[in-house]
């Protein structure tokens, strides 16, 4: 694939996971500022989300989509603040969305186990 | 050189999306990774949540929670002003998207003291 | 009412140089443009600066008038000069040849780039293509086809100025005028142009292009209409 053929999928994948999101950020939203009343705790975090396959196909889905959208948005903000092109930022981009789905499947694996 | 060229509404609205955007990236791993403190057991994650109970953290997340919502209603407006038919009174969903983010916000900070 | 006098600064130089300032009596009615002519004619012979018509229909006059790009004809003195300074610059985003005069062959290699030349089918027509005005195409096709290249939208565009590969408002919309053209015989071409790097992905929706066109154009709009289009395309294969 060409660079120019990756930019374009990156850019529509960069529109995509934005509409993904729209709605697993207002129940994200919504599920915050419910669970900060009273006061947070880690119990009441967990009784929510152990054991629910429904939470955790959520969280993975917004997860994945949040990782591509912030890998892409950085990557064209490092296009437009700084001379850096081509492959090299590409794979730099890589590794961002990799590390934020590393980290986030982690992080739903430890609140729905 | 160009000052007075920026005054316009839909500029702010890019300045808006662009920083929050890079903001929310900062963010994010930092967030997964706290989460997957749950990993290692509740206690673990109930240390770091008791940390969070103090009023400059509260008034740090009230920040976040207004750093989301106004990227994902600018990013609603985007998508509006991308893939539907252009509408001259889109702009004035730039005003909205700003007046709902401060309302997700209050709404937390209403909850969270 | 008496001689008031205005401070005038102008960009002499090319890439290099430096604001020369005089201070110019003001009279009633007068244009920007005004003010340069008389200038060079009475003052500075060697100031160089471009315009045609006068009366805001070619668009050769354009430059950056106290920090906003617009036609220096159609700008009133007692308008932008409320401080009693006025600083005149060549327009942003395009090499200088000398003092005011901008290489504006940069800018017309895009609109080419970008597809912006009618291309017709292979054969012949046999007879005029009927489309009426009510037609939402031909609507389309007439909100942006009043451009007339005077640089302006691509001088005021930030993502111009940060991407060199950025084909920039003008070329855009006129891919987007072309695009909704029944007659047009290259509907791929154009958007393989435009869906490319430096192509209408690059447009973050600032406005700048419609908040400064003369012609009260909106490039942003013409883009917008570009990315729904190319989505579409590379969704369905054909890209």
């Amino acid at each position: 694939m060409t660079g120019d053929k990756r930019d374009l999928w990156m850019w529509s994948a960069h529109r995509i996971s934005a509409m993904v999101m729209a709605p697993l950020v207002l129940v994200h939203l919504a599920t915050m500022i419910a669970a900060v009343q009273g006061g947070l705790t880690a119990a009441e975090i967990l009784e929510r989300t152990r054991g629910s396959v429904v939470w955790a196909v959520v969280y993975l889905l917004f997860v994945v989509a949040a990782s591509v959208h912030g890998a892409v948005g950085l990557r064209t903000v490092a296009r437009e603040a700084t001379r850096w092109r081509g492959v090299g930022l590409d794979l730099a981009a890589l590794g961002i969305a990799t590390l934020f789905i590393y980290l986030g499947g982690r992080a739903v694996l430890g609140v729905v186990l | 050189m160009i000052g007075p060229a920026r005054r316009h509404a839909p500029y702010w609205a890019f300045v808006t999306q662009r920083v929050s955007g890079v903001a929310l990236a900062l963010f994010l791993p930092a967030h997964l990774w706290v989460l997957g403190l749950a990993l290692e057991g509740e206690a673990a994650l109930d240390g770091f949540l008791r940390w969070t109970d103090q009023p400059m953290v509260k008034l740090a997340e009230v920040g976040l929670v207004v750093l989301l919502a106004v990227h994902m209603l600018g990013g609603l407006r985007i998508l509006s002003v991308e893939f539907l038919p252009w509408r001259d009174w889109q702009r004035t969903l730039i005003a909205l998207s700003g007046a709902g983010a401060l309302g997700a916000g209050a709404l937390f900070l209403l909850n969270v003291f | 009412m008496g001689n008031r006098e205005l401070s005038l600064s102008v960009w002499r130089g090319t890439e290099t140089g430096a604001y020369a300032t005089y201070s110019v009596p003001l009279a009633a009615g007068q244009t920007v443009l005004d003010l340069i002519t008389q200038l060079q004619r009475t003052r500075e012979p060697s100031l160089s600066y471009r315009f045609a018509c006068r009366v805001g229909m070619c668009g050769s006059c354009a430059m950056t008038v106290n920090g906003v790009p617009r036609w220096t004809c159609r700008t009133l003195v007692s308008d932008v000069a409320k401080t009693g300074k006025l600083t005149i610059a060549p327009l942003r985003n395009l090499p200088v040849v000398k003092d005011l005069v901008t290489d504006m062959s940069g800018f017309f290699d895009k609109w080419q780039k970008a597809g912006g030349r009618f291309v017709p089918p292979p054969e012949p027509a046999t007879d005029f293509a009927r489309i009426p005005p009510t037609d939402e195409k031909r609507r389309t096709v007439d909100a942006a086809i009043e451009c007339i290249g005077c640089g302006v939208c691509f001088s005021a565009c930030d993502v111009v100025a940060w991407d060199r590969d950025y084909l920039g408002p003008a070329a855009l919309n006129r891919t987007w005028s072309l695009l909704n053209d029944e007659r047009d015989a290259d509907e791929l071409g154009r958007l393989r142009a435009v869906a490319a790097s430096g192509g209408c992905r690059s447009c973050h929706s600032q406005q700048s292009c419609a908040e400064h066109c003369p012609k009260e154009l909106n490039p942003t709009a013409a883009i917008a209409g570009l990315k729904r289009a190319v989505l579409a395309a590379l969704l369905r294969g054909r890209l």
